[in-house]
């Protein structure tokens, strides 16, 4: 790891650039490589068969390096970039996205499992409302038409990219009464304040309410292929009133086996196509740790911006995609 | 006042031990499997060279042209390298269960019937998805 007293800020900043600049690059590139789906169905069949896989591990790596310091899950911007720019049907992209999130999250488990990040008491109740609902969600995904999945996936990137411009985050929410689902279920834990070092206990509230959002969440994820890391979080910490980091460890718990189950009816009517899932996942699981270490020459602010502005293009190229608009 | 201690609950610890082994598990026979597809190691069941005129094509589509059964018949075409690379994604989604079985045990010891209901309902609900029983 380079040492951060020793390196100057004028060489971070380059180093930054250096591997972001690539990324930016590529993805600004896509449009005008791939953009006409005419002419990328034309070049799909007649490129070799080994380009596209390539392109997207390298897409993937990129999508990685950017998605976990940003706090978001991979799926979330793999589902509306490989499903704008690359000649696959977006039944393959959102079975990809399944796994890639489902991947992503199960990578992180045992660790945030290991070190109290993520609380399995709590991951559990909500975990299974959302595999139920999810399943719902995958079944109706793979019965609508593309382009109304299209136009309906297009407003929800576009819905994701504002609430991550307008959430608020709160490190320890107040909970003055944990409420009596919560007590029944025996969700409370104690958590470990690395900067003051410190255990502060937490409980929850609104336990029904969280219920019946992750319901609607999981269908969501399984709808789309875009895993639900951008809700779960918002969701557990500003409903429920969960500390932020256990909020986002959870979460990952959560996505784990909510996509699962969605990821399992995806395979089962031939959605998942080994040839985009596993670059896909590889991609982004290796772009993932480079990301990791990238907050410590980046200001996450600006990973986060730089995800907001990539959701938000690739959220109206989806919508005028589905609409005709932008073939 | 009684200081709150930070303690993590043994079925956690369980939980994360189980998924560390089914992940890795997972992981080899995906990264294995897939270029033993890829470079031709196992033949496949659909040419490599064709798929670009088939994967723009919906997943109904897709079966259709290709005259792949959908469920779990895959599974007993492990000799062909495309049928072969799904083995890692099916225990990749298949950790949770593995894990949740493994939990059991602690929730049974300490004679929580919530918890033990909610692991029974999330393996019905992972393994009803897997067998396909929610239709195509």
């Amino acid at each position: 790891m380079i040492n951060q007293r020793f390196w100057p800020d004028s060489y971070r900043n380059f180093r930054s650039v250096f591997w972001l600049l690539p990324a930016a690059l590529l993805l600004l590139a896509l449009p005008a490589e791939a953009a006409p789906a005419a002419a990328a169905a034309a070049a799909a069949t007649t490129t070799a068969w080994w380009v596209w896989p390539l392109a997207l591990f390298v897409v993937c790596f990129f999508l990685g390096m950017i998605a976990v310091p940003a706090g978001v899950g991979g799926g979330v911007l793999f589902v509306p970039i490989v499903g704008s720019f690359f000649p696959f049907h977006l039944d393959f992209v959102r079975g990809a996205g399944l796994l890639v999130a489902m991947a992503s999250a199960l990578a992180a488990g045992p660790s945030l499992l290991k070190n109290g990040m993520a609380n399995l008491r709590l991951a559990m109740p909500l975990a299974l409302a959302a595999s139920i609902s999810s399943i719902a969600g995958a079944k109706l995904g793979l019965a609508l038409p593309a382009n109304i999945v299209q136009i309906s996936l297009g407003l929800t990137v576009l819905g994701i990219a504002a609430l991550m411009i307008s959430a608020k985050k709160s490190e320890f929410p107040h909970v003055a009464q944990p409420d009596r689902l919560s007590q029944t279920l025996g969700i409370q834990g104690v958590f470990r304040d690395v900067i003051s070092g410190k255990d502060i206990p937490w409980h929850i509230h609104r336990t029904p309410m969280g219920l019946v959002l992750f319901l609607i969440i999981g269908f969501l994820g399984g709808l789309f292929g875009v895993g639900a890391g951008w809700a779960n979080v918002p969701g557990l910490n500003l409903l429920m009133g969960v500390p932020l980091k256990v909020a986002a460890g959870t979460s990952s718990m959560i996505l784990s086996m909510a996509s699962s189950s969605a990821t399992w009816y995806y395979l089962d009517n031939g959605a998942i196509l080994p040839i985009i899932a596993v670059p896909s996942v590889v991609g982004m699981m290796i772009g993932a740790r480079i990301g990791a270490h990238l907050l410590t020459v980046l200001k996450a602010s600006v990973i986060r911006n730089m995800v907001i502005a990539i959701l938000l293009f690739a959220g109206i190229r989806t919508l005028l995609k589905g609409l005709g608009w932008w073939i | 006042m009684e200081k709150p201690v930070r303690q993590i609950a043994s079925e956690q610890l369980s939980y994360a031990e189980v998924l560390h082994w089914s992940i890795l598990l997972g992981f080899i026979v995906l990264v294995v499997t897939f270029f033993a597809y890829v470079l031709g190691w196992l033949p496949s069941y659909v040419p490599l060279e064709r798929l670009p005129q088939l994967w723009g094509l919906s997943a109904t589509e897709y079966l259709k042209a290709t005259g792949i059964p959908t469920g779990w018949s895959w599974l007993f075409m492990m000799n062909k390298g495309d049928f072969a690379s799904q083995l890692g994604i099916a225990i990749l989604s298949g950790c949770s269960i593995a894990c949740i079985i493994a939990i059991m045990p602690a929730y049974a010891k300490a004679k929580n019937f919530i918890y033990i209901g909610i692991c029974i309902l999330e393996i019905a609900v992972l393994v009803l998805s897997a067998s396909g029983i929610f239709g195509h």
